[in-house]
């Protein structure tokens, strides 16, 4: 019997596991190259293929890389760290055990702020950060059997682990976006989706106030999402799917009653499907890698990799809106990586004007940077060159229209600027001589023009104004142009 | 005797040097064994697979000065669990009966960077589990001082071999006895080298934390060699130790005046009866005579008993058997079908059934007992009281050997409770055959080196061996006390039964 | 401890070590299995108290490679010992889903 319950609030509680791909150049446990979408089995060796007798030896760059990452994420990083077995079989695991951390990982109880859309921040605190080698790839779509591709087998993998303090599809997605921002911001990821190097799994349930309880939902674990659209979509139908559940049974749909349970998502329907579990699924059976000596961490590594990490994105988005007063969305968009910042802090530096530099960067730059699929700092502008064009600009040797066309040039050729808008003549002209050479022709071919203009028509002024630039071909300083053309109207 | 088989004779030193100074070629070294395989090999049974052709082919190289070094010529058997990249690395095993390793063990290519020649590969235990080598699945290989008797295990091929003059010497590996058993039981010198002094990259690994390659040799003067030339540091096993590998031969010949000897309460209980207290008794007195001082240390947590039942008793037993085993049942999970050796041919429904088929189908029963019950020990509910204890266990061990070896230089004690037993006396009861390893276990789980060498004959004529406990590194202190006890006893390069037969 | 080994616990083991096992294995392996077990029970007569477990026999620490790359196998070389291939894949029969 279902009774009708009076539901006075829902309060989503999320959780969300990030494995993060770390860009070291070679595996973790092996020097096999670490690179995404090769030929099958081409970048293989007896230790990731589990060939008896091989041995891992760890990579210290991957080590090094996700102690930035929990030093960023203001994380307590151990002295003392080890290296564990998970016994598993499945045939991308060719060991069929990964090396993982259990008990002592490389960073633990970190926060983490996330920027909300209302401007604000939220606080979410990161249990833990720990290191492990990923899988390799079984292919499905052979005739009649499953393919097996080891080229990703042992590459690094970093998997933060969040509290619960998520509590909207939003939190969860601001939280997935910053933390791909930082880890590309650090230079420890490339985090890019279609190559697989971010994968989620959130952990959902709902706190249901109704009737002056509080019930909490069974929490569900979504295994393997490989996508921003398939976490929103996922994390949205666990809310309504949870929601419905409870109402058809309030007492039973518990999280005391039902524990955790996994399920999957299915990336065609965009919702989250039942999985049976083997039983002894859970039964890992950690162990410590004999392989594997433990890690020290020192106060002297730990310091010079603090060192290396620098403002991170939010605290350099706020600066940009004190010091340099730009708009929030500007900052924002300056702060999706750290080079983009680097480039105009640096253009800053040598006495550029932070707004014009600003200007030029989020104008066409930006546009090209979209279409290539890119950063701002990828289109290779110097610092040197945005802080020649940002003073042309200042000291009026351009105009506003130019500069893009230098900047343009700038990103396709290389080159100075100025000599670009010599070259091009686009220098733009405040010499009264050159000046008046346009505005008399001007007045001379639109008599009718003139005449109005004369009368006090100022839209007609508009128009001769334009016919001033055109004859400059843009380089005319539109402010003396404009002053000398009304001395001549007689105005 | 023919002049070919004379080569034969010689140790791996003598004919290494015999070779240099062109008394003898290299190809009849190689021909002068090829000759001993065919004749002797049959009723023995050591080799899994001899390397005829290429063993001649780098002969001839070293007789024409294109492969030199110190062991240039000189066949040695290796331990059929070393990855070569020619010929087979079965394991003894039916899941690996055909793999053929794309790359080199280091300690092997080691010994070949030394110009030496691998002959062939030697029978084992599968897997290097157990201590008669009655588990292997190739072959059945027999004791050349009594054929019906066992070998020991697991590198009972390699002993086997030297002991019956089939290489000049061998490399074993030895995970909690498996180089100083069949070394005692074949009457002959063997190594297991301090935790990390020789790489384990390319061993087949058992008991990851446990397992280290070592030479099985006639003399201890070719131990201190061949460990000279496998050990070092190596890159690709974080295992290995960093330290300089010194000239073992440096203090061969300092005596065993000034040695404090420790003989451990705890190693000299009730257990250690009839035949092989009395040799042990009578190294202790060589060892005297010699001008070495004896001193009575304690080892509390390795201590052997006898009891009620008449069963031999140990905490380093236990210890060692539920983390060797846990190490092994994860170790050997890769053997499933998937990326090389055996897949079942039946068909299957689906890939656990390919996994559970193809393992069955091709590990041996002793494979599959350890593998199970490492995977209990760690299983959920039983990790703290199985393996978590163990490891403390381990450390209590380990301090042990530290504290003792504040009083002294080297330890004796016994290599083996018995000589060698009967073929099938063991099989039939697992945990009697894990009671063999009883001396030798803690060792390992401590990481210490230690060597047998023969302490003299029963009175059935069967060899028995003493061993020698160092510190960590402490190889130039074995390789010392032990020339020194050869030395002193006479009891050194004994010659087994099965090569008087042929002269 | 020491509670024998039932048939059902040798199932289960045999389960997670994915060994394939007959009935007579079966019984086998409880006796055996037990008796071994029984041997190892004798650990808790020791007080470990405040014992630091020892996973490696030489402990050493920070034992890093540096990020270098090295030649590896060639496809032909990986896939040389594999029982089954399918094309430059190894063959395994229809998975699905994801870890196990």
């Amino acid at each position: 019997m279902t009774r009708t319950t009076n539901i006075s609030k829902v309060t989503p509680v999320v959780g969300l596991e990030i494995h993060v791909e770390l860009a070291t150049q070679t595996k973790m446990f092996c020097r096999c190259i670490n690179q995404f979408g090769d030929e099958p089995n081409t970048h293989v060796c007896p230790v990731c293929m589990a060939m008896p007798g091989s041995l891992p030896v760890m990579n210290r760059q991957a080590v090094a890389f996700s102690i930035k990452v929990g030093l960023a994420l203001g994380c307590t990083v151990p002295e003392y760290t080890k290296w564990d077995r998970k016994n598993y079989y499945y045939p991308d695991l060719p060991k069929n055990y990964q090396i993982s951390q259990y008990d002592l990982p490389l960073a633990a109880h970190g926060v983490f702020e996330i920027p909300l859309e209302s401007g604000e921040t939220k606080a979410i605190r990161v249990l833990r950060a720990h290191l492990e080698e990923d899988a390799g790839k079984n292919i499905h779509d052979l005739p009649g059997c499953t393919g097996v591709d080891l080229n990703r087998a042992g590459v690094p993998l970093l998997e933060i682990v969040s509290e619960p303090d998520m509590n909207s599809v939003e939190e969860v997605l601001g939280y997935a976006r910053s933390m791909q921002r930082l880890v590309r911001w650090l230079g420890v990821s490339e985090a890019n989706m279609q190559m697989g190097h971010m994968r989620f799994e959130p952990n959902i349930n709902l706190h249901i106030e109704a009737g002056g309880q509080t019930y909490k939902t069974p929490i569900v674990e979504v295994k393997n999402l490989n996508s921003f659209r398939a976490l929103e979509r996922a994390v949205a139908y666990e809310i309504s799917r949870q929601t419905s559940e409870w109402k058809a049974d309030p007492e039973g749909f518990t999280l005391a009653k039902l524990g955790k349970q996994n399920r999957g998502y299915d990336d065609n329907t965009e919702k989250t499907v039942f999985q049976r579990e083997k039983e002894e699924a859970h039964d890992y059976r950690y162990f410590p890698d004999p392989d594997l000596p433990a890690v020290v961490v020192d106060e002297a590594w730990r310091e010079s990799i603090a060192g290396d990490i620098g403002e991170l994105p939010l605290a350099r988005r706020q600066r940009y809106m004190d010091a340099y007063r730009l708009a929030f969305q500007e900052a924002d968009a300056l702060t999706m990586d750290a080079a983009t910042g680097d480039l105009l802090d640096a253009a800053v530096a040598v006495g550029a004007e932070p707004k014009r530099c600003v200007n030029l960067l989020l104008g066409r730059a930006a546009a090209i940077a979209k279409e290539r699929d890119c950063t701002i700092a990828d289109l290779g502008i110097a610092a040197g060159q945005l802080a020649e064009l940002a003073t042309m600009l200042t000291d009026s040797n351009i105009n506003a229209t130019s500069a893009e066309t230098v900047l343009v040039a700038v990103i396709e050729d290389g080159g100075s600027p100025a000599e670009i808008a010599e070259v091009q003549g686009l220098l733009q002209v405040s010499d009264t001589g050159r000046l008046e050479v346009w505005v008399d022709e001007a007045i001379a071919e639109n008599p009718d023009a003139v005449a109005k203009a004369r009368e006090g028509d100022k839209k007609v002024l508009g128009f001769l104004m334009g016919q001033v630039m055109k004859k400059s071909r843009g380089a005319a300083n539109p402010g003396e142009a404009n002053k000398l053309l009304k001395q001549k109207l007689g105005g | 005797m023919s002049a070919a088989s004379d080569l034969t004779i010689l140790t791996a030193a003598e004919l290494a040097k015999a070779i240099a100074t062109g008394e003898a070629s290299a190809t009849a070294a190689i021909e002068a064994y090829l000759a001993a395989i065919d004749a002797r090999d049959g009723a023995i049974g050591a080799y899994n697979e001899v390397f005829a052709d290429r063993a001649r082919a780098r002969a001839t190289s070293v007789d024409a000065g294109e492969i030199t070094g110190p062991l240039a010529g000189v066949p040695i058997a290796v331990k059929d669990n070393m990855c070569t990249t020619y010929g087979r690395t079965t394991c003894a095993s039916t899941y690996l009966a055909t793999f053929e390793a794309p790359y080199d063990c280091t300690a092997v290519a080691n010994l070949e960077a030394a110009g030496a020649v691998v002959l062939g590969k030697t029978n084992m235990d599968e897997f290097a589990m157990g201590s008669s080598t009655e588990n292997s699945s190739t072959r059945m290989t027999r004791n050349p001082w009594d054929t019906d008797r066992v070998p020991g295990g697991s590198s009972g091929g390699s002993a086997a071999a030297v002991a019956a003059h089939l290489c000049a010497a061998a490399l074993g590996s030895d995970t909690g006895g498996s180089i100083r058993q069949p070394a005692a039981l074949c009457g002959i010198v063997g190594l297991k080298p301090t935790y990390g002094r020789v790489s384990r990259y390319g061993l087949v690994a058992f008991g990851s934390s446990l397992d280290q390659i070592g030479p099985m040799t006639r003399d201890v003067a070719d131990a201190a060699l061949l460990t000279r030339i496998i050990a070092g540091h190596d890159d690709r096993d974080a295992t290995s130790l960093s330290e300089d590998v010194p000239d073992y031969a440096a203090d061969l010949a300092s005596g065993a005046a000034g040695l404090r000897i420790g003989l451990p309460t705890e190693f000299y209980t009730d257990a250690l009866g009839g035949e092989v207290r009395s040799v042990i008794d009578q190294a202790i007195e060589t060892y005297r005579a010699a001008g070495a001082e004896t001193v009575e240390v304690s080892l509390p947590h390795s201590r052997i008993d006898i009891d009620a039942d008449g069963k031999l008793s140990s905490f380093a037993v236990a210890a060692y058997y539920i983390i060797c085993t846990a190490e092994c049942s994860s170790n050997l999970a890769r053997f499933d079908g998937v990326h090389y050796g055996h897949r079942t041919e039946e068909k299957v429904e689906d890939i656990i059934e390919l996994y559970s088929r193809s393992r069955a189908e091709s590990l041996g029963e002793e494979v599959k007992r350890r593998i199970m019950l490492g995977n209990y020990a760690l299983s959920s509910g039983y990790y703290d009281a199985y393996y978590n204890k163990a490891l403390k266990v381990r450390r209590l061990i380990a301090n042990d050997f530290a504290a003792a070896f504040k009083h002294c230089d080297v330890i004796l004690c016994a290599t083996t409770p018995t000589p060698a037993f009967r073929i099938g006396e063991k099989t039939d009861d697992p945990l009697e055959m894990y009671l063999a390893d009883i001396y030798t276990n803690s060792l390992n789980l401590a990481g210490l080196p230690g060597m047998s060498l023969p302490g003299g004959l029963s009175s059935d004529g069967l060899p028995v061996g003493i061993q020698l406990i160092g510190p960590v590194l402490g190889e130039p202190t074995l390789f010392r006390a032990g020339r020194a006890f050869e030395a002193a006893s006479g009891t050194s390069r004994l010659t087994s039964p099965v090569i008087e037969g042929q002269s | 401890m020491s509670q024998p080994i039932d048939e059902n616990m040798v199932r289960h083991i045999g389960t997670l070590s994915r060994i394939e096992l007959t009935d007579d294995e079966v019984r086998t392996f409880a006796k055996q299995l037990g008796d071994v077990l029984e041997y190892f029970d004798k650990l808790q007569q020791l007080d470990t108290e405040d014992v630091a477990p020892m996973a490696h026999a030489v402990e050493l620490t920070n034992v890093l490679a540096d990020d270098a790359p090295r030649n590896g196998l060639s496809t032909e070389q990986a896939l040389a010992n594999a029982p089954q291939h399918e094309r430059d894949f190894f063959r395994v029969p229809k998975v699905l889903g994801e870890g196990s």
